[in-house]
């Protein structure tokens, strides 16, 4: 076990120095940051001392040399637009698309289990087709689609809901959060349904499988067999038994759906990292992009090896089969 | 005083390939306290006529006809509702495979209070006391700790006997026993057997014990009832069926059972295979593998004849004497 | 319900009818596109187009059209493909052209009419007094081509990789796979980003991103198909014959990798639209001068607070019906072509 554990460390290691090469001379070689950075009516003297400053006169495997050894230390150089450090920019930002995320999370299994354990329970009825039929029109919306509906209903038409912006944020063991704020939940609703309806769309078809196939186990039959109701077989007995690969699902998902709020959060104008992308990229300030594309990269690999850890505890089969590979 | 009576039962499975008949036609009756041995072989239809009397029966199957009367009355008509209280409350049942009936993720105590608490208004720890008595009655030691174990931390033998202490838990009039004892090893089926009829007897609670080795119905069992192809073949008196079988497929029956003739006597095998469900043949079912087979065999099926001593029996050419 | 082990491999014979699909489908993007293909071209293409869908589902037409769903999915499907084809001839106004855009047009109500009267705009203008309408037909037109071709060259890479992967075997399988294995753990929009981020916005660059973010998934699709056909006893037998490698590939396995391929690859034209119309919701997809649906949605997206909601709601439906119509289209075939992956 301990052996397994090592070499799937050692495998994230690699893969996130893979990702580091990959980053660099995918976006480092393309666009000019001089332009971005210098007035157009700038003296020759001013750029060449912001080319120096930046490293940018220096060979490309110099700058990589730079660049990784920075990187090690935390240090993925500073915003050309904010002056900040981009990684200390990137931790700003983080919290606010983590919670989003987290809501986002929590909001499809909210959505999703319900309705998959019903279409499981009536699947061969219209009830059960039309959910699923349902849930593919929740795979079809794009993400600022929805967003943009949400706001139309909720915040134009009915006013019920504040339509852009985060709101208040109280401070959380030095995080500052809405989701806890009194003023602030309020602006998390429609942002964390949107990036929550393709997610619970999963959740249904994963509960919805997963209730077919435990409504036809003995345990359930026996279950009626003690007069048991059938709100309880299905809440109780069924869903039980489906949370363990829904919430396996779920754990790998959360990264796709921190990747998804880049979507949501530029919709929103939601103040998270992944609206800093955007306004990054849009204005060509690579170390911002750079910083969120190795800090999310860290994450992915983080909730992979977490995710792939306790699988492995649970299940004992691919306990064997990991030691034996 | 009769707890169930079976009137022309018919259970049948709407499939793609066709219309099977699992169950066509079958009637039986049972009074209080009587053990009552369904046998037959796999696909015979004998557990899908279990599921029946508590309506469990999966689609596409569905009950097409007869009446079953549970103390007079029609189980086929109860609401949804009223029959959820009996199940579990005044008729229980015990599954074949241990291994499959209790749910693995719930702990045993959830699994029996909630068949406690289904059908009587009663506190949780009053339920749990019960569920620790009933536990404590099948022989479970120290049986208050096990409850807050799960399923997968018994053996086989004792999953079974705390799917028997959940069917006893509400004190019911009727057991149906669905090869309770046929997943498990043979020293422990003979204890299972053994307390199982020491608890119905105790509390006077009908038994029926669906099975396909009349060998263990044979020190069991009240009355017998062979199944064939979802027909009640031959019925009768348990000492009556056993010493002198008059249809010839529970003398196959019979036959093949090792022990069960003298020594040095070969064991006798039913030849062929048990029938396709989806194509039975117009006449008697068991006419393929029949020894005693006739043209009239073929043609139309037997219809129940009473041949007396509680005796009932479906078969044009019955054995006059008994096989050995 | 019966068990899949009874599935006939598919025969060769179908192979010209999988060319034949391939086909259609190039050049049907490659109609989608500038304005090369004249009228009757574009409808020849319409009518073949029809005929290999009817061939593939030939004698599963009953299974396949199960309910409202089915007809209303193929039926808008069908809709909306003829419109992006004939978006030329059937729209009111050229949207390319800037010297037929009025700026005194622009933001007009749906049902407004331009300064002589002579033109309604049935679904309202844009800020530069462009018709909506036509802008969603040609914006279609743009989606739908970019995604066709996007998917069409993934799955060529991805099948080449695949089938050698299986074929290979060993270290090369390894290499092939565990690259795949990575690609696939990132979020297909998260590549895309920065793919886009270092290439800057175009057409050609959209359709290079959306290659590179699709090709893992039919690689692994077809190695894992590829294995488990070579593991079933035709292909023994056909070994067994003395039939070569190449000839056992090519008529062998590469036939039985068709199904699961249609069905993935008409679902991942719905994602691949969904995705191009993220990026150029974001900004960073198609350029403002072809805009797609995705596009016009955010160039109307500011207006749409101040309550002028038609210049991104219209093309908002239009990519709905698109993406919708052709996931439910996809969810048949799978039920339909491919009994193995169900549930």
């Amino acid at each position: 076990m301990l052996v397994y554990l090592l070499r799937r460390i050692a495998q994230s290691i690699f893969v996130a120095l893979a990702m580091m090469v990959i980053v660099f001379f995918g976006i480092y070689m393309v666009g000019n940051p001089v332009d971005i950075l210098i007035s157009p009516d700038a003296t020759p003297a001013e750029i060449e001392a912001t080319m120096e400053r930046f490293g940018f006169d220096q060979p490309i495997w110099m700058q990589f040399l730079t660049f990784l050894g920075n990187a090690l230390q935390g240090d993925l150089g500073r915003s050309f637009v904010h002056g900040e450090p981009a990684v200390q920019l990137i931790l700003h930002y983080m919290p606010a698309t983590l919670e989003l995320a987290a809501l986002g999370l929590f909001f499809s299994v909210l959505i999703g289990v319900p309705l998959g354990v019903y279409a499981g329970y009536k699947s061969d009825r219209w009830q059960g087709r039309a959910i699923m039929t349902g849930s593919i029109f929740g795979f079809s919306l794009p993400n600022f689609w929805v967003g943009m509906l949400l706001i139309l209903i909720f915040a134009v038409e009915l006013r019920w809901l504040p339509s852009t912006g985060r709101g208040d944020t109280v401070e959380v063991l030095g995080v500052r959060l809405s989701i806890f704020a009194e003023g602030g939940l309020q602006y998390m609703i429609l942002p964390a349904l949107t990036l929550a309806l393709y997610k619970a769309s999963l959740v249904t078809r994963l509960a919805r499988a997963g209730t077919q196939e435990a409504l036809v186990q003995d345990y359930v039959k026996f279950a009626r067999a003690k007069g048991v109701s059938e709100t309880r077989i299905l809440f109780v007995h069924v869903l039980k038994n489906i949370m363990i690969p829904i919430v396996t699902v779920l754990g790998l998902e959360l990264g796709s759906m921190i990747a998804f709020a880049v979507v949501t959060e530029t919709v929103f104008a939601w103040p998270g990292m992944g609206k800093l992308l955007i306004d990054s990229i849009l204005t060509l300030d690579r170390p911002v992009i750079v910083a969120y594309l190795m800090m999310t990269v860290l994450i992915f690999i983080t909730i992979n090896l977490i995710v792939d850890v306790i699988y492995t505890l649970l299940d004992p089969r691919v306990r064997i089969s990991g030691a034996a590979s | 005083m009769t707890v169930l009576s079976v009137e022309n039962l018919q259970t049948h499975f709407f499939t793609d390939a066709g219309v099977v008949k699992a169950v066509d036609g079958v009637s039986f009756s049972l009074e209080e306290g009587e053990v009552l041995g369904l046998v037959g072989e796999s696909g015979s239809g004998k557990t899908v006529t279990g599921f029946s009397i508590l309506r469990l029966v999966d689609p596409p199957g569905r009950v097409t006809g007869g009446r079953i009367l549970f103390r007079g009355q029609d189980l086929a008509k109860l609401p949804d509702r009223e029959m959820r209280r009996l199940r579990g409350n005044r008729i229980a049942m015990i599954f074949q495979d241990p291994m499959m009936t209790l749910n693995p993720v719930l702990r045993i105590d959830t699994q029996m209070i909630e068949a406690v608490q289904a059908h009587e208004k009663v506190s949780k720890a009053a339920a749990r006391d019960r569920a620790v008595q009933a536990l404590a009655r099948v022989g479970i030691p120290s049986p208050a700790e096990r409850l807050n174990a799960y399923p997968h931390q018994f053996s086989g033998g004792m999953r079974q006997r705390v799917a028997i202490a959940i069917a006893l838990l509400n004190g019911p009039d009727l057991i149906i026993a669905d090869e309770p004892t046929t997943a498990l090893d043979v020293t422990i089926q003979s204890q299972i057997l053994a307390e199982v009829q020491g608890l119905a007897r105790e509390t006077g609670t009908s038994l029926i014990w669906i099975t396909h080795d009349l060998a263990v119905v044979a020190g069991l069992a009240d009355r017998i009832a062979v199944m064939y192809a979802g027909r009640i073949v031959e019925s009768g008196p348990a000492s009556a069926i056993l010493t002198a079988p008059a249809h010839p497929y529970t003398a196959g029956l019979l036959g093949s059972i090792p022990g069960h003739g003298r020594r040095g006597d070969r064991l006798t095998q039913i030849p062929g295979m048990a029938p396709n469900m989806a194509h039975l043949p117009p006449g008697c079912a068991f006419a393929p593998r029949c020894p005693r087979v006739s043209d009239a065999c073929r043609a139309t099926a037997p219809e129940v004849t009473e041949t007396g001593a509680g005796r009932a029996l479906r078969c044009l050419h019955p054995l006059t004497e008994a096989v050995a | 319900m019966s068990a899949p082990a009874t599935n006939p491999p598919v025969r060769a014979d179908r192979l010209p009818l999988i060319a034949g699909l391939l086909a259609v489908a190039a050049v049907l993007a490659l109609g989608l596109a500038p304005q090369w293909a004249s009228l009757p071209a574009r409808l020849l293409l319409l009518v073949l187009s029809v005929f290999f869908a009817a061939r593939l589902l030939k004698g599963r037409m009953k299974q396949f059209f199960n309910g409202p769903a089915a007809w209303f999915a193929a039926a808008s499907l069908l809709v909306l493909v003829i419109v992006a084809l004939f978006a030329p001839e059937l729209s009111p106004q050229n949207p390319y052209d800037l010297a037929q855009l009025d700026i005194m047009d622009g933001r007009l109500e749906p049902g407004g009419t331009n300064f002589d009267g002579s033109m309604t705009y049935h679904l309202g203008t844009d800020e530069q007094g462009r018709d909506i309408l036509s802008g969603i037909l040609y914006g279609l037109r743009v989606s739908l081509m970019v995604a066709i071709v996007a998917t069409m060259a993934a799955m060529a890479i991805g099948v080449v990789v695949g089938i050698y992967a299986a074929w290979a075997g060993g270290r090369v399988e390894t290499i092939l796979m565990r690259l795949v294995d990575l690609q696939l753990s990132f979020p297909s929009i998260l590549v895309a980003l920065m793919l886009m981020a270092a290439f800057g916005r175009g057409l050609d660059k959209v359709i290079i991103a959306l290659i590179v973010v699709q090709w893992a998934y039919y690689a692994r699709t077809v190695r894992g198909t590829a294995l488990s056909e070579a593991r079933k006893e035709y292909i023994d037998a056909a070994r067994g014959l003395g039939l070569s490698s190449r000839r056992i590939l090519f008529r062998h396995l590469l036939p039985n990798c068709i199904p699961p391929l249609v069905v993935i690859s008409t679902v991942q034209v719905a994602n691949t639209i969904v995705l191009e119309s993220s990026l150029s919701f974001l900004g960073v997809g198609v350029p403002i001068t072809r805009p797609s649906l995705g596009l016009l949605i955010a160039n109307g997206y500011d207006y749409m607070l101040s309550g002028q909601y038609w210049m991104s709601m219209y093309p908002g439906v239009a990519l709905l019906a698109i993406v919708a119509s052709i996931n439910l289209v996809g969810d048949r075939l799978r039920d339909v072509l491919n009994p193995r992956l169900r549930r």
